[in-house]
């Protein structure tokens, strides 16, 4: 939201001292004690609201949190010692298995194609509705959605915990709040514990977790897990969205007038004034000022000072709106999600466009796709057999004693599948070249070197070739390897420098 | 200039800065950072009781939790001896010829191999075994010594001229130096060696010389010249050799007679690490 500094306009109606007031200064006149620069948090007592989107807020916490709890125990069955976990972040191992994916380090461009796609996909939805992410799939909001929902339990509804915390200690106050901070924890560590399970295998892991045996690195994931889920979603709240997180700032890239967003429709509710039933509509706004919105807000803002970096888009003074209206007898959606167009247009009496299709959005569209696409084509086609060639250059290449030729190279074989194969090393480019693995018997054809599943193997391989075959002191040269059904060709060369000097 | 003013909509005080009239609210920070903040001071602190944290005069401060980084490094390499004994003790106990036919012995074999030959013998046979003038190349099947399995195995152990008991010994003359022959009869010998190993030369030097050959080279690189294993004698026909194979090159071995030496290992390594590097060694070999 736009601040400008008009001086030219007398103050309004705030009895304070006239000129410049430092924030110690303020703080010191909220009887601030700390006589602090700093801001204490001014707490939110967010109001249990029911309608549309409040509904769609609680599937998508059941669902989200579902996923996150459950997925580490989906098992996948893969052959021999490999891990039968569906979704497996194997550090030690060096792998990331995904139910049929399985992806090496050396894949990491798979990953990056993925945020990528993530972030693109963010671009697009916030351009088309705004902070959806940030209303309804974030953990911070889901994780801070659940605290309230236990908040609740035990302190009741907005006015019982204002009234709570107003209120001195007693035996209620104390029971009341231990139990809401011990179910907080205990969430909190099935939060952290459950994170853990992505990086080992989940059911050893909690046998082991509980009788000491787990890695160090469990337990302090697990703990420092615990703390920020405890301090973030208990404590902090709305001022991780407001102070700690970039996404607000950079969303301002990404919305236009046409975004769709949580609007308070000024157009139809201004002028707002309390209304008494019964009395007329007419010359007046549908707002009738009741602060139904702003009690709900887990932001704390009132929405009708327009769209502002503290709002999450999450919807809830939109159903809370909704039910005022209801009662009062006007049409919903006086808080909709619409398009500041829109409401620029109906205030000049025109009839609001939305746009969907605009630049910024075909644009996110096609990269997203691009991208997408991309990532998708790289998995498809990706080989169950990756080989490198890396020859020798200390020294490029050996004469031996009957004049012939030797190059050495080494030869890298990763099998991705799960099942051991016999890869056959055919060397082409140079008639007649003889080749030989280590303290094996030299041969013209193929060579048959078998791979571990799920392993690389690296191997020399000479490569040995009279001097009549040479006529040139570099010679291109070709290793075929055959595995898995899966053919790779890779391009070398074979030199003999000094071959033909004799 | 600054000049701190209220902002009418928020009631707040600026900073009194201005940049291209954008001015910046004096709001206060919000009190769990300055939590995080006293937090990381008392994390500093508690830090520097329990780990090496001050630099003094005479050292540093030591820290109550007593970690050093060298004390680390050592647990390490004990934890690695230990991985290691397994393997080492399949290498111990298997013969030469066993390690090279098993080929997952054999890869363990040669990755060890890899490494020691990487600390210990890259500084003269280069890293990858090709050797330099004076050193041999490792990566051809051209042998000074018995290069089997079990030579090298043995060469390792002994080294060349080293010493060493048992080391393996051998001497070419410095016929020139020493005035064991004549200038001229090492010009012609010269000669001779330039046939042997099939390259042009003056036909008259190389019918004097056949008899000083006979009687001074033959005993060590065999009448035709072929070299002898049992004594480290050159092969004369092949022109791969260690000092160089240019006339001149030639000329200055006869002459000076240079014998180079290998230290023995087998007080430095273990018995397996000496196994492991034999293999790795006949494996990058050409044969034999």
């Amino acid at each position: 939201m736009t601040v400008v500094i008009d001086r030219t306009k007398p103050p309004e109606g705030d009895p304070a001292p006239k000129g410049p007031r430092s924030a110690a200064a303020r703080a010191r006149g909220k009887g601030d004690a700390g006589g602090g620069l700093y801001k204490p948090r001014t707490p939110i007592y967010p109001k249990l609201v029911q309608g549309r989107w409040r509904n769609i807020k609680w599937i998508l916490l059941v669902l989200t949190l579902a996923v996150y709890y459950v997925t580490p125990w989906i098992r996948w069955d893969r052959p021999g010692d490999l891990p039968d976990q569906a979704v497996l972040v194997d550090f030690a191992g060096r792998r990331f298995y995904f139910f049929f994916i399985q992806l090496w380090p050396q894949e990491v461009y798979f990953i990056t194609g993925l945020l990528v796609i993530a972030a693109l996909a963010l671009f697009l939805t916030s351009a088309l509705f705004g902070r959806l992410w940030c209303g309804y799939a974030c953990p911070q909001t889901v994780w801070t959605d659940l605290y309230i929902y236990i908040e609740r339990m035990f302190e009741g509804d907005r006015n019982a915990r204002m009234k709570l915390d107003a209120s001195p200690w007693s035996i209620n106050k104390a029971w009341r709040k231990s139990g809401k901070h011990a179910t907080w924890l205990a969430v909190a560590f099935g939060t952290g514990g459950a994170w853990i399970f992505y990086f080992h295998d989940a059911p050893s892991l909690l046998r082991d977790f509980w009788v000491g045996q787990a890695p160090m690195t469990a337990y302090v994931s697990c703990a420092i897990l615990t703390f920020t889920t405890y301090a973030l979603a208990g404590a902090m709240r709305e001022q991780v969205c407001i102070y700690m997180c970039p996404w607000p700032r950079i969303q301002g890239a990404m919305l236009d007038q046409h975004s769709l967003q949580v609007t308070y429709l000024s157009d139809r509710g201004e002028p707002r004034a309390p209304h008494k039933k019964g009395a007329s509509w007419e010359g007046r706004g549908d707002c009738i000022d009741c602060n139904a919105c702003v009690v709900v807000c887990p932001m704390g803002i009132d929405i009708r000072n327009g769209s502002q970096l503290e709002c999450i888009n999450c919807g809830l003074c939109v159903d809370a709106c909704d039910e005022i209206m209801v009662k009062v007898g006007r049409p919903k959606g006086l808080i909709a999600y619409d398009t500041d167009a829109a409401v620029a247009a109906r205030s000049c009496g025109e009839k609001p466009v939305y746009k969907l299709i605009r630049p910024r959005t075909l644009y996110y569209a096609g990269a997203l796709a691009l991208v997408g696409g991309l990532t998708l084509w790289g998995l498809a086609t990706r080989s169950p057999l990756d080989v490198h060639v890396l020859r020798d250059r200390n020294p490029t290449f050996v004469r031996m004693q009957d004049g012939d030729v030797r190059n050495s190279y080494t030869l890298k074989i990763a099998n991705r599948t799960f099942e051991p194969v016999t890869a056959q090393v055919a060397f082409s480019g140079v008639a007649g070249a003889q080749i030989k693995t280590p303290g094996a018997d030299v041969t013209q054809g193929p060579v048959a070197l078998s791979v571990e599943p799920n392993q690389v193997r690296a191997v020399r391989v000479f490569v040995t070739a009279s001097p009549e075959a040479l006529p040139q002191t570099n010679m291109p040269a070709t290793f075929t390897v055959q595995a898995a059904g899966a053919t790779q060709a890779v391009t070398t060369t074979f030199l003999s420098g000094a071959a033909n000097a004799r | 200039m600054s000049k701190r003013e209220t902002d009418e909509v928020t009631g707040v005080e600026t900073t009194g800065h201005e940049w291209d009239g954008i001015k910046e609210l004096d709001n206060p920070l919000p009190r769990w950072w300055l939590w995080v903040f006293w937090a990381c001071v008392a994390y500093a602190i508690v830090y520097w009781i329990l780990m090496p944290a001050w630099p003094g005069i005479n050292g540093y401060t030591k820290g109550v939790m007593g970690h050093s980084d060298r004390a680390q490094v050592a647990r390490e390499l004990e934890t690695l001896r230990e991985v290691r004994g397994e393997g080492a003790a399949r290498l111990t106990n298997a013969t030469l010829q066993e390690i090279e036919a098993d080929p997952d012995l054999q890869q363990y074999a040669l990755a060890v191999g890899q490494s020691v030959f990487g600390d210990n013998c890259a500084t003269c046979h280069g890293v990858g075994g090709a050797g330099a003038k004076g050193y041999p190349n490792l990566l051809d099947d051209i042998w000074l010594w018995d290069g089997t399995l079990d030579g090298i195995h043995q060469t390792l152990q002994v080294g060349i001229r080293s010493g060493a008991e048992g080391a393996r010994f051998s001497q070419m003359p410095a016929f020139g130096r020493d005035q064991l022959l004549t200038s001229a009869q090492i010009n012609d010998l010269t000669e001779l060696v330039m046939v042997l190993s099939r390259r042009e030369a003056d036909q008259e030097a190389v019918g004097r010389a056949r008899p000083i050959y006979a009687e001074q080279c033959a005993s060590c690189h065999g009448a035709a010249g072929l070299g002898d294993h049992t004594q480290g004698a050159p092969n004369l026909t092949d022109a791969e050799w260690l000092y160089g194979a240019s006339r001149e090159e030639i000329r200055t071995q006869i002459w000076s007679g240079r014998n180079g030496v290998m230290p023995a290992w087998a007080g430095r390594f273990d018995d397996e690490t000496l196994k492991a590097l034999a293999v790795y060694v006949h494996a990058n070999a050409g044969g034999r």
